[in-house]
């Protein structure tokens, strides 16, 4: 206890949901020492962004601290007036946001709000604190690091920012700094260097850290320790070697347990091409830059092929190609042997029926304002001429597919399902089609882990029994591996190579997959140190 | 009963007065005829009489009941300007929706229009319109709608907009949905809510510009009992003290304040803004 | 500053400039852009409503001619005063007469009375700017003042008094406003006269003295609306993620406020002034009705009452004038502003 920089004891959040309050943080206890990194994991809903905040003393608007004790080095922050608040935020806790981007003040110099805090809190002087920044600027290895925090943030990256970010967290050297999910917008292979920057800081000025992520492979490269949450409660917490080896609880374990299905061995014909295309160039603007350049893939009947890339890679450009949302200023479509109009509204009522498209937000791909009834019915009445009774068991049964008991959610709206299900009934209304090609463009990349593996398991055996073929949008190389047939890589809107799975994961490498494929985060804590060594020696040669 | 009586209660106070005072309004509009103790036409006394057990509020310039002429007045003055916000709601809402669900050469030249209408004051394009068409009850109804349209087109358009950019929106036209589809079917539903919140304050405003024009001289035309045009053939009175011709302008405001107070109310519950 | 405090540490000093100047001069240059676009478009509106304020007598059922002299005038006489008016010319010809004599100072003669009409407006224009630029510098920094605090206070009994305050000042008919203050200001206790007789020669102390009611009316009028648009703006700004990222900063209020929220929240507020400003010169015409001052406003509702179209036409072009203006420089402005546009990538 007494060398805790941080000491949390019955920590209670209430919310105000609806105008009632209820708790969304049920009485949490933590320990930190000075030093340490303490990493907090948790699906959302876990109450995980609160406690962090709650750990500087600070609630979002309509949120308040009910009860518990907040000991930040003797002074209890659940009780402290704002002006002993103001003297600790920025100088003795600092904050990372997960969005850079929107938590830089746009008005102003990057280096000028890194000073801000030791200039306000009399820590430093102007002179004084900018050569600091340009200091930490260099050391968190941000390019140009004497003129890069002249500019505004809207002129740097996405990684950049973060990065920055960190540092002006540092620029009074606090003893606890709260990372709320810094890497989560970011690209796997800028996450790299994102990750590997805070580590060395951290651990150079012997901060302590609150380490705040879903991603358990991103934690165990982090943390010291981890804390495991679920609704707002505490589920387990142990050092970070032994949370990975031997997890206690069974929610960790599940969230432990990646991908644990086997893709089953199907039966099909490599020459029985489905769908092709031919050389697409495609830009959103007419004579603007190109999005696709000379895109071509091939997709076999009955497989699900996987197109994988970062972003701007154009790997969702290609989907609204495929659906004809976005016309092609070059090259051709086949579907079935015949040449495909590339505007959509060119397309019979037939091809259109048989590309059916999933969307990565359910939220905004639903009506909200139609019932799942009438969600479902349209496409049965529109492509089959369904009606009355006929429609109504026809759609029964799409929810039972999709493994929504139709008593209880026939009459439903989206706005009252959870984001799995949602995804469901998504799943249900392409199916309505009776399509022979469904593209999923991302649909599993805003669900938590457990919802997102139990989708994958259900469009594996819809696959199964209605004969469908997949075109599947993802960033994310472990769903690649889950349920792909063939892989599809995609930089910069072009191809770099289309294989099957197994060659895909296993040498010889193409030169950039190989990138993407080391920059996925993995389980062993020793995964990013050994990785970056490799790099380091590589670039030595 | 019951449940209507446990919802009153969970009402902001303001709102509640909102509500109470439209009802009256409402009952002032149906049944003025039975209310009001004399004619609204009727010259029955001197001018400017004083208040009594027969003229309760007294009687205008002309000799005409005040209370029956104000009871009278809801019927012009609401009446209008209900009319006109409907109008304008017809108008500029449907050309709104078509501009957003279309698009194109169509929503440009919508929009530039109405740029160009509203890059004039609607006061100062009211009293142009009403110089060239002349001053009568249709005339201003017309002018106003129309005015009134371009600010409904604007916000249907936007708020379509936001709507039509929707996943859900592009999936129905993926399916081969034809416009009229989609804007009966996606988009209509979607867009209903802030407009008709915005309904109560384009009333609020319509309500409050015809009272002007008519206050001005340029409304409602005589013998008809017109709030506006109250206050001002009676506002000599009020250098002696009296508030007799303030009476029409309360009853204005406080119908503006019962609607605004209404309006806040649903807007802050629909923002999801709880405290 | 930054060249003042940089002038120490001279290595970076240099470079940092040379950075500057060149971000600087490509940033100009889209803002100039940017800024001619927006002029250009704002002069294509005034000459379209030009072109509608002109259709109005076009419009006008019956001849002008005929209107003017009366029913009794023999055909011959009309067709000579057509002739004179240069009524038998086409229209785009008497438009682009019309164009430039106004241009130049000229805006033809009253229908009702035969007077050139810039012998009526000469006075008028100056009093009604008077009138509009008095309440302004009222109105203006009182609602920024209490947009500002009410933003800050949100939710405490001030903030709740200013709105149920505002709210109903908005929903009041200005004359309602108007009548109230003469009752209590000029009836009840008379401290302001309740007509505003101003002349040509009134000293300005009088002139402030005597409008001093109607400017009152505008301020209740303006301030409401302004200060909800503030208060709007502010609160808008309060809740980006950037201001949450300055109070975890440990910053004061105030900065967070003064630093934080202004600046990103100047473009919205320079449009609420302008906008409101321009409803103030549209606001008077009631408030000049009401107080009988002779202004504009009242020129235009009395020659609107007898239907003298080209007193109408010249009043509303002026108007609309103004408002299409103070709109452009809003929009200038907010271009100016716009940290965004200021240092593109």
């Amino acid at each position: 206890m007494l060398d805790n920089i941080l000491t949390i004891r019955g920590l209670k959040i209430t919310a105000k949901i609806d105008g009632i309050d209820s708790d969304i943080v049920h009485g949490i206890d933590l320990d930190l020492k000075r030093g340490e990194i303490l990493g907090l994991i948790g699906e959302s809903g876990a109450g995980k962004s609160s406690i962090g905040l709650a750990a500087m003393g600070f609630t979002r608007n309509g949120c308040k601290i009910s009860a518990g004790e907040i000991d930040f080095d003797g002074l209890d922050l659940a009780r402290a007036t704002e002006k002993q608040k103001q003297n600790l935020r920025g100088v003795r806790i600092a904050y990372v946001a997960q969005s850079a981007a929107a938590s830089f003040n746009p008005a102003h110099r990057l280096i000028d709000q890194y000073a801000e805090a030791p200039l306000s809190h009399g820590l430093s002087n102007a002179l004084e604190s900018k050569q600091e920044a340009i200091e930490l600027y260099r050391k968190l290895q941000l390019p140009t690091p004497e003129e890069i925090g002249f500019r505004y943030p809207h002129q740097l990256s996405g990684g950049q920012l973060q990065r920055a970010m960190t540092a002006m967290a540092m620029s009074c050297k606090p003893d606890l700094i709260i990372f709320d999910e810094p890497t989560t917008a970011l690209d796997v292979t800028t996450q790299i260097e994102v990750l590997s920057a805070i580590r060395d800081i951290v651990r150079e000025y012997k901060t302590a850290a609150l380490y705040i992520t879903h991603d358990l492979a991103v934690v165990a490269q982090m943390a010291d320790r981890i804390q495991v949450l679920k609704d707002g409660r505490a589920v387990e917490m142990s050092e970070t070697s032994k949370m990975l080896a031997a997890p206690q609880e069974d929610y960790t374990k599940t969230l432990w347990a990646v991908r644990n299905f086997q893709r089953r061995e199907k039966a099909f014909d490599p020459k029985d091409i489905i769908l092709s295309l031919n050389n697409i160039d495609a830009s959103y603007e007419r004579h603007g830059p190109k999005i696709l350049n000379d895109v071509s893939i091939r997709v076999v009947r009955g497989q699900t092929l996987a197109v994988v890339g970062e972003s701007g890679s154009g790997k969702s450009t290609t989907a609204r190609v495929l659906c004809g949302l976005l016309e092609a200023s070059k090259g051709e479509l086949v579907f079935n042997g015949d040449v495909l109009p590339l505007n959509y509204r060119k397309r019979d009522k037939s091809t259109l029926k048989n590309l059916q498209l999933i969307y990565q937000m359910a939220d905004t791909a639903l009506n909200p304002r139609q019932t799942l009834l009438q969600i479902l019915g349209r496409p049965l009445e529109f492509y089959l001429g369904l009606k009355g009774e006929e429609k109504n068991a026809r759609v029964a049964q799409l929810l039972e597919q999709v493994e929504l008991e139709p008593k209880r959610f026939l009459n439903r709206y989206p706005g009252e399902l959870s984001g799995g299900q949602k995804q469901r009934v998504s799943i249900a209304r392409a199916l309505a089609a009776e399509p022979e090609l469904i593209i999923c463009d991302e649909i599993t990349s805003a669900l938590d882990q457990a919802v997102n593996e139990s989708i994958l398991n259900l469009l594996n055996r819809l696959q199964e029994d209605l004969n469908l073929t997949y075109i599947f949008i993802t960033h994310d190389l472990a769903t690649v591996r889950a349920i792909a047939d063939e892989v599809v890589v995609m930089w910069q809107g072009k191809v770099l190579e289309q294989s099957t799975t197994e060659a895909l994961f296993s040498p010889p490498y193409h030169e950039y997959t190989e990138r993407l494929l080391s920059s996925v985060p993995q389980m062993d804590p020793q995964w990013l140190d050994e990785l970056l060594l490799q790099r380091a020696k590589a670039e030595a040669i | 009963m019951q449940k209507f009586l446990s919802s009153w209660w969970g009402i902001p106070l303001s709102a509640q007065f909102g509500l109470l005072v439209i009802t009256v309004y409402l009952l002032l509009v149906a049944l003025a005829p039975w209310l009001a103790p004399f004619g609204e036409t009727e010259i029955l006394a001197n001018a400017y009489e004083p208040w009594s057990s027969t003229y309760w509020l007294g009687t205008d310039s002309l000799g005409r009941d005040m209370l029956s002429r104000i009871i009278y007045g809801a019927r012009n003055t609401v009446g209008i300007a209900l009319i006109a916000t409907l109008l304008a709601f017809l108008i500029g809402g449907l050309l709104g929706l078509l501009a957003a669900t279309v698009g194109g050469v169509l929503d440009q030249l919508l929009s530039r229009m109405v740029d160009v209408i509203m890059a004039i004051p609607s006061l100062i394009f009211a009293l142009l319109m009403l110089t060239i068409v002349g001053t009568s009850a249709t005339s201003l109804v017309l002018v106003i709608a129309l005015l009134d349209s371009t600010k409904v087109f604007r916000l249907a358009r936007s708020v379509a907009q936001s709507i039509v950019v929707m996943d859900f929106v592009e999936a129905a036209r993926l399916r081969g949905e034809g416009r009229w589809y989609l804007m009966r079917h996606e988009i209509l539903p979607n867009v209903s809510a802030p407009l008709i919140a915005e309904f109560g304050l384009r009333f609020c405003f319509v309500f409050l510009f015809i009272s002007t024009l008519s206050f001005l001289g340029l409304g409602t035309q005589p013998p008809a009992a017109d709030w506006g045009s109250m206050v001002r053939d009676n506002a000599t009175l009020i250098s002696f003290g009296d508030i007799t011709p303030l009476l029409p302008a309360l009853a204005i405001a406080l119908l503006t304040v019962a609607i605004n107070f209404v309006v806040d109310w649903k807007l802050h519950a629909a923002s999801g803004l709880k405290d | 500053m930054d060249s003042v405090l940089w002038s120490v540490g001279g290595w970076t000093h240099d470079r940092n400039n040379v950075y500057e100047l060149f971000m600087g001069s490509i940033a100009m240059k889209a803002i100039l852009i940017m800024v001619l676009q927006r002029l250009s478009l704002g002069f294509l509106t005034l000459f379209v409503v030009s072109v509608i304020i002109f259709s109005a007598v076009e419009l006008l059922p019956g001849d002008l001619a005929q209107e003017i002299l009366g029913q009794s005038a023999t055909p011959e006489t009309v067709a000579a005063f057509r002739a004179e008016l240069g009524l038998d010319k086409p229209a785009v010809q008497r438009y682009g007469q019309w164009l430039f004599n106004v241009a130049s100072g000229d805006f033809g003669h009253s229908l009702a009375n035969g007077r050139a009409i810039s012998e009526l407006l000469a006075s008028r224009v100056g009093n009604t700017l008077f009138l509009a630029a008095y309440a302004a510098i009222i109105a203006v920094p009182l609602s920024l003042i209490l947009g500002i605090l009410t933003a800050l206070y949100r939710n405490s009994w001030f903030d709740r008094s200013v709105n149920v305050l505002t709210l109903s000042s908005i929903s009041f008919p200005e004359f309602f406003i108007a009548y109230i203050l003469i009752l209590a200001f000029a009836v009840k206790i008379p401290l302001f006269p309740s007509l505003a007789n101003i002349y040509p020669d009134t000293p300005l102390g009088d002139m402030l003295y005597r409008a001093a009611l109607p400017v009152m009316t505008l301020v209740m009028v303006v301030v409401a609306h302004m200060m909800r648009m503030t208060r709007a703006a502010i609160i808008n700004v309060l809740a980006s993620p950037y201001v949450e990222m300055a109070r975890l900063k440990g910053l004061s209020p105030f900065r967070v406020i003064v630093k934080h929220a202004l600046p990103n929240a100047l473009a919205p507020i320079i449009n609420v002034i302008a906008l409101n400003l321009a409803y103030l010169v549209v606001g008077v015409v009631v408030v000049e009705v009401v107080f009988v001052y002779p202004g504009l406003g009242q020129l235009l509702v009395d020659s609107v009452s007898k239907r003298d179209v080209t007193v109408v036409q010249a009043v509303s072009l002026i108007f609309a004038a103004t408002f299409i203006l103070l709109n452009l420089v809003a929009d200038v402005l907010a271009i100016v502003t716009n940290p965004r546009l200021l240092n593109p990538r």
